[in-house]
């Protein structure tokens, strides 16, 4: 499979990246060849493999079920978890107007 | 006076806890070596030699109230700026999170300074640790101190994405650093320069407070001068951390007290599809002797089968940027970094605009790509298949395990290249990762020590990978070699 200009500019615009003319004219080539480099993926007889989705085997947690349990990622952190905004105001991210 | 920058971990902590000098005296010396290294190597973002001697005050006060010291009582150490630091500019070397200044310290950095070292500053890296020649910083390339024997003075690449890592370490300019690897982005860098440096098994490294590129494969480790002071500082690094999901509940070994280079009774596997057609013979050279080395420490050699090897970039390729073009969706323009608000912009154009301008072009290639892979139609051919592919990677490795307790490779296909040799060819670049990449998609402990220097005068490394959970074996082959190869080159200070 190989991926065009419209279809580049499709996923740009899927993964929210601005892209101008020239610089997508330069990507498709780019992205052709590193597809066309993992497509020999196709080759692998994979029947009866399971995909992996633990790399080491381990289980997923719980953690206790008590508010703010662990008092790092715990609630009540609201001016540091805004002190690294380009815009805030009264307690909120600030953002360009959403709803017309 | 010895020149206290001369010394690894080891050689500082013991001295540091003997009396022999003070850890202020130490935070100086390399503080200096940091600041006269940086106009030319560029290994730092952020140099913190406040911080340094904070750290180095402390430790003398505790040594001077015959308190303990911890495991790396008095060294100061270079930390990655991928990892976040509460109050220290953290960038994933990108525009998009300059000037972010975290709130919070990531449980790396946390435990290390736990254990009594100190931070020099934060350390220079491909931009979201996406690269193999550190080429793809906002911040600029970091320069090798290493240059080839032919009298030409050509900036060589340091290796990536740890390259103000390798830098940092090779040229003096601190003992150890932290690296991160999910590619191969502690060992190739560390073979580059002609330093040790190990990526543990997934999961004993805590990745919070890291920042993530591929969340499956992103695992931090030290890299420093010799096999002894990686297996300090890995030490002082891991540990079970309830905020990382996939951080492994298992007691921290003490690997240090483990350390041996008598290898009788071990089996050390030599895999036949890493000798390649058209490898380069210094490589080919260099990996002979590793086997001898090994021979000669006792253990014994065979022959093993990973048939899938040639599969391992292609997968890493897919899933890679698949969990990159995720965990990159966070930086939004909203709640940290960069902000690129054109004149009577709505949030949508805020958000291609912030990220067409913050994200560099390799960064951008990769999201991308990943994009792609897990859209609507493709993402069964692309990423379904290759997370299979990693299945059978994975088992290859299981059963070549039933004959062998490592396995000895080539870190890299060649040395260093030059700066700019490969940046034009997305391809050619990711192929110097091929060694490094399958011990990755398994999640292994693999490591890098130095093993000797190509006819150009640059550093090769030989890689050892183990079983999971298997550090100390890993670390034990890498001690086997380390006394064999005697390496003991270093760059002849130009900066």
């Amino acid at each position: 499979m190989s991926v065009d200009t419209a279809t580049v500019a499709k996923i740009a615009a899927l993964a929210r990246i601005k892209v101008g003319e020239a610089e997508l004219e330069a990507m498709v080539p780019e992205l052709n060849g590193i597809l066309a480099w993992v497509e020999q993926l196709g080759e692998v007889d994979v029947t009866g493999v399971e995909p992996m989705t633990a790399v080491i085997e381990n289980h997923l947690r719980l953690r206790d079920d008590v508010i703010d349990a662990d008092p790092l990622t715990a609630g009540g952190k609201r001016d540091a978890v805004l002190a690294n905004a380009p815009a805030r105001q009264d307690g909120f991210f600030g953002v360009p107007k959403v709803i017309e | 006076m010895t020149d206290l920058t001369e010394l690894g971990v080891a050689a500082i902590r013991d001295g540091v806890a003997k009396g022999d000098f003070t850890a202020v005296e130490v935070a100086e010396a390399f503080n200096a070596n940091v600041a006269a290294a940086q106009a030319a190597l560029n290994a730092f973002i952020v140099a913190t030699p406040d911080a340094a001697i904070e750290a180095a005050r402390a430790t003398d006060a505790r040594r001077a109230a015959g308190q303990p010291l911890g495991k790396m009582g008095g060294v100061p150490i270079g930390m990655k700026d991928l990892f976040a630091t509460k109050g220290v500019q953290t960038t994933a070397a990108s525009h998009i999170l300059e000037g972010f200044k975290p709130e919070y310290e990531s449980t790396v950095s946390q435990n290390l300074w736990n254990a009594g070292a100190g931070m020099l500053g934060k350390l220079n890296l491909d931009q979201f640790a996406m690269g193999s020649s550190n080429e793809t910083s906002y911040f600029g390339n970091v320069i090798s101190p290493w240059r080839r024997n032919d009298g030409g003075n050509a900036a060589m690449a340091p290796g990536g994405s740890s390259g103000g890592s390798s830098v940092a370490v090779s040229a003096r300019l601190a003992p150890a650093a932290t690296g991160t690897d999910t590619g191969g982005s502690i060992r190739q860098p560390a073979a580059f320069t002609g330093i040790s440096g190990i990526k543990p098994t997934y999961g004993r490294c805590s990745r919070w407070g890291i920042v993530a590129f591929a969340s499956s494969l992103d695992q931090a480790g030290p890299m420093a001068r010799d096999v002894r002071d990686c297996a300090i500082m890995l030490e002082a690094m891991a540990g079970f951390d309830p905020k990382d999901a996939t951080s492994l509940d298992l007691p921290v070994p003490e690997w240090e007290a483990g350390l041996s280079g008598d290898l009788k009774g071990k089996k050390v596997g030599v895999p036949v599809e890493y000798r390649m057609d058209g490898m380069d013979a210094d490589v080919a050279a260099s990996w002979d002797r590793g086997i001898e080395w090994l021979r000669d420490a006792g253990a014994e050699i065979v022959e093993v089968s990973l048939p899938h090897t040639k599969y391992a970039l292609p997968a890493y390729y897919i899933i890679a940027p698949a969990e990159a073009s995720s965990n990159l969706a966070r930086y939004d323009g909203v709640r940290f970094g960069l902000r690129d608000l054109p004149d009577g912009a709505g949030l949508q154009d805020m958000y291609a605009a912030t990220r067409a301008a913050g994200f560099g072009a390799e960064v951008k290639r990769r999201i991308l790509i990943g994009t792609y892979v897990l859209s609507a139609g493709f993402y069964d051919a692309y990423y379904t298949q290759a997370q299979k592919v990693r299945t059978l990677i994975s088992q290859d490795f299981k059963n070549a395990f039933t004959r062998c307790d490592v396995i000895l490779a080539p870190t890299a296909p060649t040395a260093a290249f030059g700066l700019g040799e490969k940046t034009d060819d997305p391809l050619s670049m990711y192929l110097n990762d091929v060694f490094a990449v399958p011990a990755s998609l398994a999640g292994l402990p693999a490591m890098s020590v130095p093993a000797g220097l190509n006819r150009e005068g640059l550093p090769l490394g030989l890689q050892i990978i183990g079983k999971a959970f298997d550090e100390q074996g890993v670390l034990n082959a890498g001690l086997a070699i380390e006394s064999r190869a005697q390496f003991s080159a270093k760059p002849e200070r130009w900066w």
